[in-house]
């Protein structure tokens, strides 16, 4: 029951990180209308250190000890925070209901491809730089 | 001021949507990853409320930029969707690759109107 704690506390300060620094961000440099690049930034580059950081860690050997802990902390909550689909599809209403229905029909479909690439390069990266000691562990299993 | 709350807003958030997916995954039985699905719908339809909400009421900005950018915004992801759909692809599940992208996508636009439709 404490280590639930001890992980749901990593989940909780990893997502009031990744929250600020998205509404950092979105406070910076988010504009009112058209393409919504500040969201579409994060979502895809969160995608692609996601991918990389989970590769990882799965590489890396089992998830227990400092590897959960990372992945709870770093994955679950300052790449979950740092992300955001709900804002993502209120953008896409908000390019509709502006009339912009050409950006309205390309924002999600091209985050979610992109974002969906992203991800895969991310977990491909991780597989090159492993690969090496992935086959060195395996050669001593 | 504004930032620490919507901070703090965030890691509630985030909390909320590890405890709903642990919750989803030792219940779903489905080989594609549910939780994250049931997450975003969710979030999704809880900002297109508020949304409406805030939008019909003044001087309420505060209140929506604390729930709508900081809770629901920790609540939701995109990372871990794209994740998902690609371990998906590399597996060669390239139709449960794309219910999963697609139907999370159409669901969450579904429920972001029906909330925004409730409220304003």
């Amino acid at each position: 029951m404490t280590g639930h704690v001890r992980l749901v506390g990593l989940v909780f300060l990893g997502g009031c990180v990744g929250t600020a620094v998205r509404w950092a961000l979105e406070e910076a440099f988010a504009v009112p209308t058209g393409w919504p690049w500040v969201t579409f930034a994060i979502n895809v580059a969160g995608s692609f250190l996601l991918g990389l950081l989970l590769e990882l860690l799965v590489r890396g050997g089992a998830d227990a000890g400092w590897r959960r802990a990372v992945r709870l902390g770093c994955g679950t909550g300052v790449m979950g925070g740092f992300t955001t689909y709900s804002t993502f599809v209120l953008e896409v209403d908000r390019l509709g209901a502006d009339g912009e229905l050409a950006l309205a029909v390309a924002y999600p479909l091209v985050s979610v491809v992109l974002g969906l690439a992203a991800a895969a390069a991310g977990m491909a990266l991780a597989a090159r730089t492993t690969s090496g000691t992935t086959s060195e562990r395996r050669e001593t299993a | 001021m504004i930032g620490l709350l919507v901070a703090l807003a965030g890691g509630l958030g985030a909390v909320a949507r590890f405890e709903l997916d642990s919750f989803v995954a030792r219940r779903s039985r489905r080989s594609v990853p549910v939780g994250t699905v049931v997450v975003n719908v969710s979030s999704c339809l809880a900002l297109g409320l508020l949304t409406g909400w805030v939008a019909s009421h003044a001087g309420l900005d505060d209140l929506r930029t604390v729930l709508g950018v900081g809770f629901l915004g920790g609540y939701s992801t995109f990372s871990t969707a794209s994740v998902e759909g690609a371990r998906l692809l590399r597996a060669g599940r390239v139709r449960a690759a794309l219910l999963h992208a697609g139907g999370m996508l159409v669901l969450s636009l579904a429920a972001a109107w029906l909330g925004l439709s409730i409220t304003s």
